[in-house]
């Protein structure tokens, strides 16, 4: 297992793609921080960066190395290899060339330019979100052998976090606008993990002030250390259930 | 007339003249300031010398100077009424005034003045009282270089730094008041003036007007206060040069305007504050070269105001830079510089060729319904603001700078 792993990492960190990711990110990052004045704005700026281009990145990007590495998967399950295994060191490998480039690329200058816990959670946001976005990538890759429908549908999961879920949530906001719905929003929160780490980034930028009642109860949540213990396990969760959903559809698939 | 000034000028030198001078102290003939106060002719002076002084409630009912030497203390012990003042032409200098009362049903206060004019209380310390310094009906009078403490925690149970009722012609100049529950609190309160103060970390607002007409606040500093300024009920307010920052709370507002009109708010800067301005019922009001920076909103005018003219002002960094709640529009937003404007100036005469268009499509999804401020910063909100942006449906079409400045100001 330790040898695919070390294989698969390797292989990924040579890769001209990430290679070009991670100077991307350094780049835009490292001009966020230059060319604003103010840390906040590059702050908001990165929390773009880390909410929309790395989930995006992280899935299509995942979902192409599983298409393209199917030979070298085929030849693997005909070894004496258990499948768990394959399939585990496939996405540790993923998941940590994925997030040293992302450390490299935004957690470097985040955390030399901006203050540091602020820093800090959109650091683990980004990291997490990469692992979590490998997961799904997995799970589209494993759903279809058909690579233009796995790479579709590895889009269209992206733009349903990213963009649908909230139109839904907003949608059921103003159909719904006659009850109390804090409570409601913090759940539907825990739905999505691009909102629940945008809204753990924007609650440690002290931003629950302006987000009135709602902030409120978000802050009374989350703003603790037991509630963001329990966001950060709710993120895991979501890694590790996607993942064990793949896992087990890999395990059964007849290759 | 000029002969009459010349009387009257005689007759004060004589008084001068004849004006003595009374040392208190351990060590002089005179031990206590009750003493002193029974001794003293109008127009005395009485010097007190540094030490401990818990003689009860003190009442000045002669126009005397009472000046303190090295700060000598005033203790109320927690029961009295420190200093009451009665009569008109005093001075209280240079005091340490400390534990006055707490009463739910009278208003101790460290020093008040009631019914009286041309009152100076100058320098003076005054710390852990119930009220700081207290006017009931004061006319002309001077409150200069005070610093006022107190450590409130609830709203309840505390009093107001500089309390100022029904009075007239007030000068607060250049105090520092800090842990009351207001900071200066106007009610009734006409023609004065309130000059180079500093009240921060104040339980609840850093200054309140209420029913106060034509005053005027320069030059203050108002920070940190649990919800920031409020002015209402009143009018010809004029506020310069002001600085509101960093009120920052649920309910906090840098500057909370209700029903005020015919007022000028100028050269005032707004930074962090969760609301830099907010407006209700407020009309024929100048926002002029005010800086807005770093607010959750900058400016929220609600459809209630109206003939207001916000120019020249300057918005950086705000969250949203103006908040409304309905279409009605009143109000004229034009040449203002703001920096999320997006337009171009073909012409290069510094002005942009595009009105720009403040409330965004979000902010009025979020004053309809608050919950939706949990999508702040996503991706979706931010297309249905660029979509609105091109193509105005749902934001009032009147709201919006014709003549947006293309450079900041310089203020």
């Amino acid at each position: 297992m330790k040898k695919i792993l070390k294989y698969v990492f390797t292989d990924i960190l040579r890769n001209k793609i990430v290679i070009g990711y991670t100077l991307f990110l350094l780049i835009l990052s490292m001009s966020v921080f230059n060319l604003e004045d103010n840390s906040a704005k590059g702050l908001l700026s990165l929390l773009n960066i880390v909410l929309i281009i790395v989930p995006l990145v992280s899935i299509i990007f995942s979902t192409i190395y599983i298409y393209n590495s199917l030979e070298f998967i085929e030849l693997l399950v005909s070894q004496p290899l258990r499948r768990k295994h394959i399939w585990s060191s496939l996405f540790a490998g993923l998941a940590g060339s994925l997030c040293t480039s992302f450390f490299i690329g935004t957690g470097i200058p985040a955390l030399l330019y901006a203050p540091a816990d602020i820093a800090l959670v959109m650091t683990g946001m980004g990291l997490l979100l990469t692992i979590i976005f490998v997961a799904i990538a997995l799970l589209a890759a494993v759903i279809t052998r058909d690579k233009a429908k796995g790479i579709g549908i590895a889009i269209f999961l992206w733009l349903y976090f990213s963009l649908l879920f909230d139109g839904l949530v907003l949608f059921i906001l103003f159909q719904f606008q006659d009850y109390p719905l804090e409570k409601f929003m913090v759940g539907a929160s825990m739905l999505n993990p691009i909102d629940l780490g945008r809204i753990l980034i924007l609650l440690k930028m002290d931003m629950s002030a302006l987000m009135g009642y709602t902030g409120a109860v978000f802050r009374e949540l989350f703003g603790t250390a037991t509630g963001f213990m329990i966001a950060i396990f709710v993120l895991i969760a979501w890694a590790a259930l996607t993942f064990w959903l793949s896992l087990r559809r890999f395990n059964r698939k007849d290759l | 007339m000029r002969s009459l000034f010349t009387i009257v000028s005689i007759l004060l030198c004589i008084t001068l003249v004849s004006a003595k001078t009374i040392r208190v102290g351990k060590k002089e003939p005179v031990a206590s300031i009750r003493t002193a106060l029974n001794l003293a002719q109008p127009g005395d002076s009485i010097l007190v010398s540094a030490g401990i002084y818990a003689e009860g409630s003190l009442i000045i009912n002669k126009s005397v100077s009472l000046i303190g030497l090295n700060y000598p203390v005033l203790d109320g012990q927690q029961k009295n009424q420190v200093l009451t003042i009665r009569v008109s032409n005093v001075l209280v200098e240079g005091f340490r005034i400390i534990n006055s009362g707490y009463s739910s049903l009278e208003d101790l206060a460290g020093i008040k003045i009631i019914q009286a004019r041309d009152i100076s209380i100058r320098n003076n310390i005054l710390d852990n009282n119930f009220f700081g310094i207290y006017s009931l009906q004061g006319t002309n009078c001077t409150i200069e270089k005070n610093r006022i403490t107190s450590y409130n925690k609830a709203e309840v149970e505390s009093g107001n730094g500089i309390h100022c009722w029904k009075s007239d012609s007030m000068k607060i100049i250049a105090n520092t008041i800090t842990g009351h529950r207001d900071g200066i609190y106007f009610e009734f309160v006409t023609h004065s003036v309130i000059w180079r103060n500093n009240s921060h970390h104040n339980v609840r607002y850093g200054l309140h007007f209420m029913f106060s007409h034509n005053d005027a606040y320069i030059s203050n500093i108002f920070k940190a206060n649990g919800a920031g300024v409020a002015v209402m009920y009143s009018h010809g307010v004029k506020m310069f040069h002001n600085f509101f920052e960093e009120n920052w709370g649920d309910a906090a507002y840098g500057l909370l305007l209700k029903e005020i009109s015919d007022s000028y708010i100028n050269g005032n800067s707004f930074t962090k504050n969760t609301s830099g301005i907010y407006m209700e019922g407020a009309s024929r009001i100048q926002v002029e070269k005010n800086t807005f920076s770093g607010n959750g909103w900058g400016l929220k005018i609600q459809a209630s105001c109206m003939d207001n003219a916000i120019s020249r002002n300057n918005f950086f960094l705000n969250s949203f830079d103006v908040g409304t709640n309905g279409s009605l529009v009143l109000n004229s937003f034009d040449h203002n510089y703001w920096d999320k404007y997006q337009g171009y100036d073909l012409n290069r005469d510094n002005v942009g060729d595009v009105p720009y268009r403040p409330v965004s499509l979000y902010s009025m999804i979020v004053e309809k319904n608050p919950a939706a401020m949990m999508l702040y910063r996503s991706f979706m909100t931010s297309l249905l603001d660029q979509s609105e942006k091109v193509l105005p449906t749902l934001t009032p079409e009147n709201l919006k700078d014709n003549f947006p400045a293309m450079k900041p100001f310089a203020l």
